[in-house]
Formats: C-alpha cells, structure tokens, sequence
C-alpha cells in the first residue's frame, strides 16, 4: 500500500509540474507578447518596456520559470510596482486587477465551493436516488419517468437551463434576487438565496448524467451471482439491496463523482457566467481576455491541482477497497 | 493473396470461388454478431425515430444553401424595418410570422430560422470532424498502449492524465487566439473556415482521452484471449493482432462512444462560443447565438428558447439514438 | 482420411509405440537429428508483492528433451507444473528466462518475428479453451485461412479451396466456412482449431490440453482425429494434458513434470508399466479404473504443491515423498536413464517393478505386489480403450 501511495503521489507531483510548464509556455513562449494584452488601452510604449523588465520577460524562459516556481515555495521579491515582498505560495502580481494573484483567488475560490459543494451533494443524493429506485423499479412508469428524466437532462444545456431559470424565478416570478455571492459567515440566507439557481442547475445536469450511471451499475449489480444468492438464502429484500448491492453499485459511481467534483472545484466557467457570479471560473476566462498572465497561471494551475488530487484520493480510496488494484 | 480488412469484403473474396454452390448454402449463412445487432436495433422504435431525426437534422444541415434558396432569405440578411424603435422585432414571439419561422433577431433583425440551419452545419461539421478524430487517436493509442504495456503504456496513461488536469476550457480560451495569431496578424480578418479548424484541432487535443482508455481496458481485456495466441503463433505482425483480431471485437463499445462524442462536442462547440471563443460572428453557430441571446432574456425570450430548443433536440436525438444502440450491440445491457 | 475411419484403427496403436521408438532419454545421442532439441529450458516471472518487493515463480526450471519427426510426446503433471508454459515457450508466445530450443537444427530460443516467419509454417499450436481460441467475429473460413494469409501463402487452387479441404480434414462440413464461431459446438471449434493450426502443413503441434475441455464422449473424437492426423501427416506431437488415460492413447512418449522439472520421461509401456519416479506412481494410481472398485493401489499423496516462488531444495518432490530421506533435501537427482537407458528417472530411490506397489507396499515388495497383479497394463489399457471410443 505505502508502495502505491508513493508511485501515486510522485505520478500525481510530475503531472503538476508538466502542466505548469506547459501553461507556462503556452503563455510565455507564443507569439503574442503578453505585455500588449495586459495593459490598459492608452499605455505609452515607457510604461510596456517597464512592465516587461519588471516581468522579467526580458530572462531566458528557463530564470522565468523558475522564479515563478521559487515564488510559490519560498516567496520572492517582485519590486516595488508589484507590490514587494510577496510571500510563499506567491502566485505573483496581476497589473489588470492591480493585485497580488493570491488576493484574488483566496477572494474568489470560496465563490467557487460555495457552488459546487452544495450542487454536488444535491446532484448525488438525487442522481444516486433516482438512479435506485428506477433500477428496482425497472419497467415500471417510475423506471420510463427517470429514464426521461435523464436523457432530458443529460441533453440539456447549462446556459440554457440557466436562462430558463433565471427567467421564471428572477424576472418573472421576483421569487429570488438577482444571483450574487454574499459570504455564508455573514448571512446564510442571503448566500443560499443567491446560489440556489446556479445549485439547482448544475444538480440538474449532473444528476441526469448520475442517474443513468447509478441505474446501469444497479442493474449490473443485481443481476450478479452474489445478489441471487444473498435472495435464495433467504434475505429480505432492503437487507440485500441496501447492504450487499448497494456498496458494490456505488463504488464506481463514487469514482466519477469524485473526478467531477475535482474538475468543477476547478472553475465552474459556464454556470458562473450564466449567472454573473464571479468564481474561480469566470476569474480565468477574463484573466484570459485580458491577457493577465499570472491570474491565468494561478487558476490553471489551482483547478490542475484540484483535478489531480481528487484523482489521487479516489485511486487511494479504490485501492483501499480492491487490493488488485496495488498490484496491476 | 490479400483479404480486405473490411468482413464483408473479405467474405466476399472468400464466397467468391465456388460460385457453383451459393444456391446451396443459402441454408447455411451464418449471421454474424454486427448483423444480429442490426436486426436488434431494426426492432427498436425509439433507435428508428432518432435514427430518422438525426438524418433529417444532417440532411437539413447539408443542404443549408438549398434551404436558403427556398426560403429566400441568406443568414446575413437584416429586416432593420420589422424591428420597432428599440431594436426588438415587432410582432409576437419575436417577430414570428410566415416570412420569418423563427423570428427575427433584435438588433441586427437577421432572421433566426435560416441562421439556426447555418448554425446547425456548422456544429454538426465541427462535432463529427473531431468524434471522427479523436476516436482515431483514441484507437490507436489505446490499442498500443493496451497491446503492448509495459513504458508506452505507462507514458499514454501518463499523458492522459496530463490531458484531464487541464482545464479544457479555460485552455482552449487561450489556446484559440495564440493560435489563431501564429497564422494571423493582429489586425487581419480571420477567415471561417481557419476558425472551424482550429476549434476541431483544440477538441481533438483533449477529446482523445476516452476513446483511449475504453480501447486501452478493451485490449487488455482480449488481449491474452487465446484467439491472438494463435495470431501471434502463426507469426501475425502487431498491425494484423490489433486491427483484424482485436478491434472487430471491440468496435461495438468504441461505436457508442462515438455516437455519445458528437453531441458532447455540439455542447462543448456551443459552450466554448457561449464563453466567446472559437468561431467568429459570421459564422452562424448554436452557442454564439444563445450567448448573444441572453442579453434579451427579458425583452426577448424567444430569441433565447429557439436556439435553446434546437440544440436540445439535436442532442436529445444522438443521445437515444446512442442508447438505442448500445442496447442492441450489448443487448445485456439494462433495459 | 476422417475421423470415422479412426475409430476402426484405434486398437493397432497400442503396439505401435513399441516398436517405432527405441531408446529415449535425455541424452541426445540417438539415431536420426530430432525435430525440437530443448535443453535448460526456464521460465522465471518475477511477481511484485507489496513491500517486500517480490520475487521469482520459477514455472520452468531447466527442461530437457528431444522430440523426433513423427513422434508424439506427451507432457504430463498437476496443474500449475508448468506444462502449459512450456508448451508456450515451444512457439515463442512465452520467451524463455534460459536454455535453448532448437527447432529443425536451428536455435529459435531468441529468434525474432522475421526470422521465425519460416519456421512458424513448420510449428504450430492448439489451444486448450475452444471457446477463446476462435476470433467471434471471424467467420470459420477466415480463422483458418489466417495463418495463410499473415503468411502471405497463396496456395494452389486459392485459400478458398484450401480452406475447405482442411475443414474435411478435420470433420467438418467444408460449407460450413461461411459460419460464424457461436454456431458450433465445442468439439467442432476445436476442429476449427486444429485445422487452422494445420494450415500451414507444420511438422510439429504443440497440443496444449486440446481435449480437457470438452465432454468425454467428444474428448475421443477428438484424440482419434489428432491420432490420424499424426499418422496420415506424419505429424509430431507435444501433448500437453494432465489426463494420463488420453494421454496413453495418444502418445509414444510421455514426459511427467512436478513443480517445473521433469521428473520421469520414457517410452509410454515403461512409464505406464514400469514407472520408477515415486511421483509418477503416485499419478497412475490415481487413474480411475474401471475393472476394480474400491481404494486399493491409490497412493494418497498428502500436503499440497510446494510454491514455486520458493521450491524446496535437492529433490522437489521430497516433502511429499513416502521415500524422501537426507540426501533428497541437499543433493538434487539427475534426470538419468536407468536399467539400460529406456527411460530416465530424477529420483535417488527409484521405484522398480510394475505399477501398484504403492507407499505401504514398497517396503515389502520388491516383485510385483499382491495388489499389484489384479491392476495390471492391460486391465488399464482396456479401460482407457473404452472410454476414447
């Protein structure tokens, strides 16, 4: 085990590196140069030239780099226009928010889980549930229902589920204000009351996607030997749907969710500029229009980070379960 | 002597000797898994309906021009006088009437049938173009990365990680200008068709992973079945192991994941122009025009529910259509 | 020739095996250059276990043995003694950890695709599963016309007249070449299997337990069509099985392995009649035998298979042997012939005398015990002759 972990992690450690080295190229080393995008429109050719020694675009690729990368472990000094002295993890300065990067993302990460925390547990209890029941009930109008319901679902758009909402619950019916973030320790009300659509519609399309997933490997599972044999012996039904089935049936599906919640804790791009909330999402997409390089580093590399962790905790969770695993 | 990898050819260059006996055998044909599945899906209304709905939409979608000329209205054309002071199409609906079966655009006033039918072609080229290659890509390095194991294995596994870590959109944001400004100058206009190209190339990118590793866990799978023992030990070559033992076996789930891919990349072509990438204003595409839409989604509902429901339907469609399909190829499979 | 015609000639073959084979053993000094030449041969698959980093299976451990044109050698043992690997390594779909195979004078053991392209027609392979040996997406026709074509062999008449003449061969229907593998029974996919393998007109199959998977009533048809193969093809066999009576039926030859070694190889009446391993007594006693009921003869051996990860030392038959003293734990027996070198015996104590005398009787009876009469080759061999028929 300890053996796998370590093969893991070191695998999980070499992805991260190879992203922020293709990120960082990606940015640094194409044609375009990236000051001209990160100055406001009337910026005088003096005021180019600083920000790019400040930069340090005028260093080898290779002294760039690593200094972002000394930034992030021991903190650096970045010079008086950015701010000083900029401490470990410094993610360094964006001169379009005229900030340090790490201000912004500590500001707009709790956005971020503040949407997909609470979508994914609504999107797996009502994926997971439905997924059930339809399964047991296979046939049944109940089983017809959450089939449609899925399909609908999973051919659905999220902007366009997101209209929708907004449109009946916002304009028509002034049932909910306009979506916004206010912060949980605050006002709990007012946090729900302005996320609850942009939970809603994420659980939406994520529990169709659930449902179906849940409902194949119920199916699966039921017709296994071990299930037919837990019946002929004699156990009642909810003793073996919930207890021999339902562990084996899940597990997979424990998987997926642990991968999607990894990747939407990355940014939630489309729901957070359906709504005009301003996550961690909507942060990288203007960080990107704008042409703000260091914001762009950041959130590409925080939502790598959350992917691969997340890929990392469900391979220690299978291998945990299934000792094969360690060994193949 | 030579055998086509295609069975049927291949049949066929064997049937083809004895013509003398064809009455003969007629008794005898054996009906091969792909038919039987053939017959299954023909017994499927639901996989029949979207079957006949998907054809239709392709039919629609290649035929645009022909729809134009019919229609009598292009998708650059603008009725400024059927709009009222503000911008907004006068009339119900958005300006629905019989000239105009969608209504009009607020704004520029174009009308929204003819650019849904554009739009339509436009994502239908781009979705089929990149399922068609990523499932290339897909086959090729999951079947090498199963077959053969070992370093090459671990480096595909390794890249495909590398691949889901980034995050596709906000890459292809960025990916999308840097590329198209290594072929394009600042200033200069950037033709459709480059446009098109570079959003298929950036879904390739990152589109490949599935196909990969479905193929890759198929592989490993038949890999030791002892049927490409016995290629090996008549001294196959790893093309003949992996393209006529291994994946006539495996086309079936590699079928579905194809016929699930296109509407993902519909979705994801949609998302992508809704978060203002990819495609430039002329061309007419579902999600540049939903995102244009929701600026009206209080003056002008209309304009947000026609695009909304067409893309729905179109997915809607490849979905049971996917579904139908992976029942009668894995006829195992719920239901 | 077909498979009806063999039933007919079934009796004949238990004095063939006498009088085509002389003297056999390890030793390669014999008349006529043999077809397969194995010597040393190993195969050791290194296992990764956890923490403690792992270590070596070694399913093969140094075999040696000839296989002349024309002959069938059977190879025998418990599952897991590496019959199957052997047989493996025999057509490279396993390369071998040491030790070499040669193959019509020529050293195959390392030999690369290209250069074993021609030997392939001359080397061939029948799989045990007749379920997993056939590609469920090729027709019959196209399985057996794949090792012509990834051969690039255009034989004269075409593939098509090719295949069906190799299908009748076999007992099958030649019409038949348009079906698909889920349309046969078991016994008749793995006469598609053993046509496909004699598509090339090879000099020697390697049989690996061709029969164990089907029914008994098939297992005979099946061993009679390959017995008339051999003969009418002039085929050589290595049979690999772990059923002794089919073996018998089959073979001139017969080898027995225990835990990746040959222990006991030689003639099949020597082995069968006279076999001089403990081990190998031990297996024939326990062939079920219809003419005497009740346990007698049965040599029970206790304990399980030693791991091969870590096989015992000196012999390795000795922490199950009734026999096994001092010398057998630190001195490892020879594979050397006996009694004027009909069959060599890896054993420090060899058995002498007929089958029966089992691990009460030995320390008595040095002739043939009062038991031993009644169990006889020929009551044996009759039983076997029922049941392959």
């Amino acid at each position: 085990m300890a053996r796998f972990l370590i093969k893991r992690i070191f695998s999980a450690v070499l992805t991260l590196f190879a992203v922020s080295v293709l990120t960082f190229l990606m940015f640094f080393a194409l044609p375009r140069d990236p000051v001209s995008g990160m100055c406001p429109k009337n910026c005088n050719p003096e005021r180019l030239e600083r920000v790019r020694q400040e930069l340090g675009l005028r260093d080898p690729l290779v002294t760039q780099y690593a200094g972002y990368m000394k930034g992030i472990f021991t903190g650096r000094d970045l010079g008086s226009a950015q701010g000083g002295r900029c401490d470990a993890p410094c993610l360094g300065w964006s001169y379009v928010n005229n900030e340090a990067v790490l201000d912004t993302i500590t500001r707009v990460l709790p956005v971020t889980l503040s949407i997909v925390i609470p979508a994914a547990i609504l999107w797996l209890l009502l994926g997971v549930g439905l997924g059930m029941v339809s399964a047991l009930r296979r046939g049944t109008w109940l089983d017809r229902a959450a089939i449609g319901f899925s399909l609908t679902g999973a051919s659905l758009q999220l902007y366009f589920v997101g209209a929708v909402l907004l449109m009946i619950f916002v304009y028509n019916l002034r049932w909910l204000p306009v979506p916004s973030y206010t912060s949980v320790f605050d006002n709990p009300v007012k946090w729900a009351s302005g996320l609850v659509l942009s939970w809603i519609a994420l659980a939406f399309l994520f529990s169709a996607i659930y449902a179906r997933l849940s409902r194949a490997q119920m199916l699966e599972t039921l017709s296994e030997d071990f299930v037919r044999t837990a019946r002929a012996k004699g156990l009642a039904k909810p003793a073996v749907y919930g207890r021999h089935a339902l562990r084996a049936a899940i597990t997979p599906v424990v998987t997926i969710a642990g991968l999607d919640v990894g990747a939407a804790l990355g940014g939630t791009v489309i729901t957070e500029t359906t709504f005009g909330i301003q996550g961690l999402g909507r942060t990288a997409v203007e960080a990107v229009r704008a042409g703000d390089l260091p914001t762009i580093m950041a959130t590409v590399l925080i939502s790598a980070v959350f992917v691969v962790l997340a890929n990392v905790l469900v391979d220690l969770l299978y291998a945990a379960i299934d000792p094969r695993v360690r060994l193949g | 002597m030579s055998m086509s990898p295609v069975e049927g050819v291949a049949l066929a260059e064997i049937g083809a000797g004895g013509g003398a006996d064809v009455p003969k055998e007629k008794g005898f044909v054996g009906r091969s898994p792909g038919q039987l599945a053939w017959i299954r899906l023909r017994r499927d209304r639901t996989a029949m309906v979207s079957g006949v709905l998907l054809i239709f939409f392709v039919l629609v979608a290649l035929s645009a021009p022909l729809v134009e000329l019919l229609y009598g209205i292009g998708p650059r054309d603008q009725f400024q006088g059927k709009l009222d002071g503000f911008g907004m199409p006068l009339g119900y609906a958005g300006g629905v009437s019989g000239d105009h079966f969608f209504g009009l655009e607020p704004g520029l006033g174009r009308d929204i049938f003819v650019r849904l039918v554009y739009g339509l072609r436009t994502s239908l080229l781009i979705a089929f173009a990149a399922a068609v290659i990523t499932a290339v890509l897909g086959i090729v390095l999951g079947a090498l990365a199963g077959f053969l194991g070992g370093w090459l294995d671990a480096v595909i596994n390794w890249v495909t990680d590398l691949t889901l870590a980034m995050p596709f959109l906000i890459i292809a944001l960025a990916l999308t200008p840097t590329l198209t400004l290594r072929f394009y100058g600042e200033r200069e206009a950037v033709s459709p068709a480059f446009g098109v190209a570079v959003l298929i190339a950036v879904f390739a990118m990152f589109g490949w992973t599935s196909t990969a590793r479905l193929v890759r866990g198929q592989v490993i799978a038949l890999r030791e079945r002892e049927f490409v023992e016995a290629a090996r030990a008549s001294g196959a070559g790893l093309g003949h192991m992996i393209f006529r033992q291994l994946l006539p076996n495996i086309w079936a789930p590699i079928l579905v994941s194809f016929s699930l891919a296109v509407p993902q990349f519909i979705t994801s072509e949609a998302a992508l122009s809704f978060i203002g990438v990819g495609l430039t204003e002329e061309t007419p595409s579902f999600g540049r025009m939903i995102y244009e839409s929701l600026d009206y989604l209080q003056t002008d509902p209309a304009f947000v529910f026609f695009p909304g429901i067409t893309i729905f339907a179109l997915v809607f469609a490849f979905n049971l259509f996917g579904d139908a399909l992976r029942d009668a190829l894995d006829p195992k499979s719920s239901r | 020739m077909s498979a009806r015609n063999a039933a007919q000639r079934s009796p004949a073959v238990a004095n063939e095996g006498q009088a085509g084979m002389s003297a056999s053993s390890a030793a390669p000094a014999v008349a006529g250059e043999p077809l397969l030449r194995v010597r040393g041969l190993s195969k050791h698959f290194p296992v990764r276990d956890g923490l403690r980093g792992g270590g070596l299976v070694r399913a093969v451990d140094g075999l040696d043995f000839d296989v002349r044109p024309g002959e069938t050698l059977g190879l025998v043992g418990e599952s897991g003694c590496g019959k199957t690997t052997t047989g493996r390594m025999l057509v490279r779909l396993l390369e071998p950890t040491a030790g070499t195979i040669e193959f019509a004078g020529r050293d195959i053991t390392h030999a690369g695709r290209r250069e074993l392209r021609p030997l392939r027609q001359d080397l061939q392979i029948i799989f045990q599963d007749p379920y997993a040996s056939l590609n469920p997406r090729h027709t019959v026709g196209r399985i057996v016309a794949m090792p012509l074509q990834v051969n690039g062999i255009n034989p004269p008449g075409g593939v098509k007249a090719r295949v069906r003449e190799l299908l009748e061969l076999v007992g099958l229907n030649p019409e038949h070449y348009n079906r698909y593998p889920h349309e046969f029974s078991g016994g008749q996919r793995q006469r598609i299997g053993i046509a496909r393998a004699l598509a090339l007109r090879p000099k020697l199959i390697v049989a690996d337990e061709p029969v164990s998977a089907l029914d008994v009533s098939i297992q005979a048809q099946v061993v009679n069509l390959l017995r008339d193969l051999q003969r009418d093809l002039g085929l050589a066999f290595v049979f690999i099985a772990h059923d002794l009576a089919v073996v018998r039926h089959f073979c001139q030859r017969v080898a027995v392995m225990y835990l990746g070694r040959i222990v006991e190889i030689g003639d099949r009446v020597d082995i069968y009649e006279r076999p001089q391993h403990p081990y190998t007594r031990a297996l024939l006693s326990a062939i079920p035998d219809v003419t005497k009921l009740g346990p007698a003869g049965r040599i029970r051996l206790t304990g399980d298979v030693p791991t091969p990860l870590n096989p015992p030392s000196g012999c390795r038959f000795r922490t199950r042997c009734w026999k096994a003293q001092d010398i057998c734990a630190t001195e490892e027996p020879a594979l050397v012939p006996r009694d004027g070198g009909r069959q060599a015996t890896a054993c420090h104590f060899p058995e002498s005398g007929p089958v029966g005398a089992g691990p009460d009787a030995h320390a008595v009876a040095t002739g043939p015990g009062a038991r031993g009469v009644g169990t006889g080759p020929g009551a044996t061999a009759a039983g076997v002759e029922e049941v392959s028929k």
